[in-house]
């Protein structure tokens, strides 16, 4: 009996796809010159247990393709063969060969094998001073393949002569499912053989309502169009022939197979659907205990992908890999969570005056506590950012080839931390700016030279926290912006006029707008104007920041701001008036009361606080948010000096509250979004605060100037 | 959702304190409350509860309708304060000033929002023959959202269509003007 292998399927994947990635990472570790051995170890290791395990769950494509991959790797690890970079690359498409075939698996589609075809022609080519048995072995390893997939073009290959028409009467029993035993994958094994026609008996199939996902009631009658023989066919149903009524017949020239796809789709039209619902339904309900399905709905699904090609995807379930160590923290501290519990539950019980302060001291353990567990349980949503980091080395050599760049990559700080989500969205961004400085940052290696620098060049990302956010920079040592480049196109393409005087950073900023591009010529890499305002969108909508420095010559720093969690912010209370509003703690610089000396009106409305050596715009909130303050003297109020973006500003406000973290609530799930609040909270109290969007409150007031007569507040204005 | 609606119902019965009406499989159901001594009906599927006035976190640069956002059971709900909606003049909330927390239809999703009427009045079974369409009033009257008229023992009830009414309190501006 055999065991059900389809529950090991999703660990067969997680540990393939880490394989693969071990074996991406040592293949772009090798350097031809000087082979170090433990990486070729590695790589064999990988793809000797990825071929092992595909075997095992009968994966034959991929096994039959690591097979060729393993037999090249073997013939290098022993140094019967030295190897030479093709060979390097060759790996390195099997590897994303390997990888779409796995997904394709996943996603219980046919695995097609054109890709590995041509990359088992190619790894044949290198090993053709083998014998030529070797060759014969993968070649034919190679068509199997070819007929393994179910797709109907596949299939019905060149192969006319000597076939034989075997007709299969299959009927299992009840308990077939229950032993293991799935109908659909020995089917497959058939389809292996030759072209595969499949009619379900569906007279015994019961009601709806009193079907059992488990019990299988279904027969099916197979016509096989194969140059095997019978025994091969047995072989198959080796398993199941004691518990299944088995008839298998020749027969010959009763139905024209030439075209299988109509025969095929044929059967499906016809009244087995639902029968092959339960072929393709009930072997995965069981396992995943779902027991009533929309009957009709899987069938037609089923149906479709008998008829021709496989559309159906099954939804990825994702998961996330947590460290024992953090699990073994959340363990003890619900644990002490329990016992402040109970201490206080005994301090609840006779409760009197005298116990106040054990009951205080026992509330403090409980604040500390409830900290504790939100921090760890947080801390499960974290992820290394080696995860996005990981792809970029690849990235990287491919795009330095393409664009004929010498470029070496440096990862930093990949065990950095951050949020699962943000993590899965910073990804595009980031791959964009990588290339973005490959290909306009750096230049080609003739003008390093002549502008006396080393031929390759440097990119860096570095990641790391500061404060509640976590930064990334990506620095290349290339080109630098080109500001009067910038410049130019911007008041070409008419973003900004003339004559318009603008600061360092305000040039820079001017590639994060929208249908900007210096780029002369369109490649394919880049230089299409769509990119760098998409970025910086998805950035902002992270509730992050995008920031470029560059030193023309030298090179340029992106510098991308992202909190670590969308869900809980820190925030600092403050008070207007009677309203209250949180201002995220990340983005306040310090808090002060003005001196009357240090406020200057500049003619035309704004007021500029003189911090230091800056002069920062002053924006009056009860402006901006139409609320009667308590005091509209500036020199009585507080002043919130704030960071948005490059520019500095002072907030006005009556007074400053406490700091406490808060919970992010959505305003726009039930009404709208509100201009200058990012969110919404519950205080203490059950109240309502508005979380203050501080870029956004810059806008406005930069805007309310405009209108009410005067002065963008952008710019940083130097003292003398 | 049968339960729900049920549940919504025998709520709804509570709060105006168990009126009776005869069940009728060709009637919808429609809430009634008062303001300015006029009766309005909403379809009771979309009520999901009736509150007393509590104090509101005003929203800043929002229309003078809007008076503010509230906590309901982690929720952030917006309320709209219905007399100031209507052009009505505005009262000083009392005691008897109800908030029906109402479930809108909008963009395909369900938003919940709290409109302040001045009291709750009935529960009618109104069949769409009772339902009269509401007269042209001229331009300066905006009828989209009044799904019709109906008499009911010689009153009339104005009808409204809250998923038109709300519409406009929910909808983004269509692209915020930012100035960067």
């Amino acid at each position: 009996m055999s065991i059900d292998l389809s529950q090991f399927h999703q660990i067969f994947y997680e540990e393939s796809y880490e394989g693969l990635d071990s074996m991406e990472s040592c293949l772009l570790d090798i350097d031809c010159n000087n082979v170090d051995m433990e990486s070729i170890n590695t790589i064999f290791r990988a793809a000797h247990s990825i071929k092992g395990s595909s075997g095992t769950f009968g994966f034959k494509e991929v096994a039959a393709f690591t097979h060729v991959l393993e037999t090249l790797l073997d013939q290098i690890r022993d140094s019967s063969r030295d190897i030479e970079p093709e060979h390097v690359d060759l790996f390195l498409q099997s590897v994303d060969c390997l990888r779409s075939m796995l997904a394709q698996l996943q996603a219980d589609e046919a695995v097609s094998t054109d890709q590995s075809g041509v990359l088992i022609d190619a790894f044949n080519a290198i090993l053709d001073g083998d014998s030529a048995a070797k060759i014969e072995s993968c070649s034919a390893s190679e068509s199997e393949n070819s007929q393994a997939s179910t797709e109907a073009d596949d299939s019905a290959s060149d192969e006319a002569g000597g076939d034989s028409i075997w007709q299969i009467h299959f009927v299992p029993e009840v308990n077939m499912l229950r032993t293991g035993n799935e109908p659909l994958r020995m089917f497959r094994e058939l389809g292996a053989l030759g072209t595969l026609t499949v009619t379900a008996i569906v007279d015994e199939i019961p009601a709806f309502e009193v079907i059992h996902p488990e019990e299988c009631h279904t027969g099916w009658d197979l016509l096989l169009d194969t140059k095997a023989s019978k025994s091969a066919i047995e072989e198959i149903f080796e398993w199941v022939a004691d518990e299944a009524e088995l008839i298998i017949t020749e027969v010959a020239g009763l139905f024209d197979m030439t075209d299988d796809s109509d025969v095929a789709s044929s059967v499906a039209d016809d009244a087995p659907v639902v029968p092959v619902a339960v072929v393709e339904g009930s072997p995965k309900a069981a396992p995943e205990s779902i027991s009533s399905d929309d009957a009709g709905k899987s069938g037609e699904l089923a149906a479709k992908k008998v008829a021709s090609k496989p559309t159906q995807k099954t939804p990825e379930a994702t998961s996330i890999r947590v460290g024992t160590d953090k699990i073994d923290s959340l363990v003890n501290l619900v644990g002490e969570l329990v016992i402040t519990q109970s201490m206080l539950g005994q301090v609840g019980e006779e409760f009197t005056m005298e116990k106040l302060a054990i009951l205080q001291e026992g509330l403090a353990q409980l604040e500390h506590n409830t900290r504790d567990l939100q921090e760890s349980v947080m801390r499960i949503r974290m992820l290394p950012i080696s995860f996005s980091f990981s792809r970029f080395p690849r990235l990287v050599r491919d795009l330095s080839r393409q664009l004929d760049k010498k470029v070496e990559l440096i990862l930093i700080g990949e065990q950095t931390e951050l949020d699962k989500t943000v993590m899965e969205k910073i990804g595009d961004p980031l791959v964009h700016l990588v290339r973005n400085s490959l290909d306009h940052g750096l230049e080609v290696p003739a003008d390093r030279i002549a502008a006396g620098k080393p031929e390759t060049g440097t990119i860096t990302l570095n990641a790391f926290h500061q404060g509640g956010n976590i930064i990334i920079e990506i620095t290349d040592d290339g080109a630098g912006l080109n500001k009067e480049r910038i410049r130019k196109k911007a008041i070409d393409s008419g973003l900004i006029g003339e004559k318009e005087l603008l600061t360092d950073e305000q040039v820079n900023d001017l590639i994060f707008r929208p249908g900007f591009s210096t780029a002369d010529e369109v490649t394919d890499v880049s230089g299409r104007g769509v990119g760098m305002d998409v970025v910086r969108r998805n950035i902002q909508e992270l509730n992050g920041s995008i920031e470029v420095s560059s030193e023309e010559g030298k090179g340029s720093v992106f510098t991308i701001r992202l909190p670590l969690t969308l869900a809980i912010l820190d925030g600092q209370l403050i008070r207007l008036g009677e309203q209250k509003y949180i201002i995220p703690l990340v983005s306040i610089v310090e808090s002060l009361q003005p001196n009357a000396e240090d406020i200057n009106h500049v003619a035309g409305g704004c007021d500029v606080f003189k911090l230091r050596d800056d002069y920062i715009p002053i924006i009056k909130l009860w402006e901006i948010f139409g609320v009667e303050p308590s005091t509209k003297e500036l020199s009585e109020s507080l002043l919130v000096v704030l960071e948005a973006g490059a520019d500095k500003v002072a907030l006005v406000v009556d007074d400053l509250l406490g700091q406490q973290q808060v919970v992010i609530k959505s305003m726009e799930s039930n009404y709208k979004k509100v201009e200058g609040v990012s969110g919404a909270t519950i205080l203490g109290d059950g109240t309502v605060s508005l979380i203050l969007d501080i870029s956004d409150m810059v806008h406005m007031a930069g805007a309310y100037h405009q209108n009410g007569k005067v002065v963008s507040i952008g710019g940083r204005h130097r003292a003398a | 959702m049968a339960l729900a609606e049920q549940s919504s119902l025998e709520s709804v019965d509570e709060a105006i304190g168990g009126s009776t009406f005869a069940e009728d499989e060709n009637l919808e159901q429609y809430l009634t409350f008062i303001m300015n001594d006029e009766e309005y009906g909403v379809d009771i599927l979309s009520v999901q509860e009736i509150r007393g006035w509590e104090p509101v976190t005003p929203v800043p640069n929002s229309p003078a309708h809007v008076k503010g956002v509230v906590n309901l059971r982690g929720i952030i709900v917006p309320i709209v304060d219905l007399r100031a909606k209507f052009n009505l003049e505005n009262v000083e909330y009392g005691p008897l000033t109800v908030v029906i927390v109402l479930r809108v239809q909008f963009d395909g999703n369900d938003r919940v929002m709290g409109v302040v009427v001045d009291a709750v009045s009935d529960v009618y079974g109104l069949s769409l023959e009772d339902m009269q369409t509401a007269p042209d009033l001229g331009d300066h009257v905006d009828t989209n959202y009044i799904r019709g008229l109906a008499a009911v023992d010689e009153k009339m009830i104005v009808v409204l269509d809250i998923d038109a009414l709300l519409e406009s309190d929910m909808r983004n501006p269509a692209d915020l003007n930012v100035v960067h």
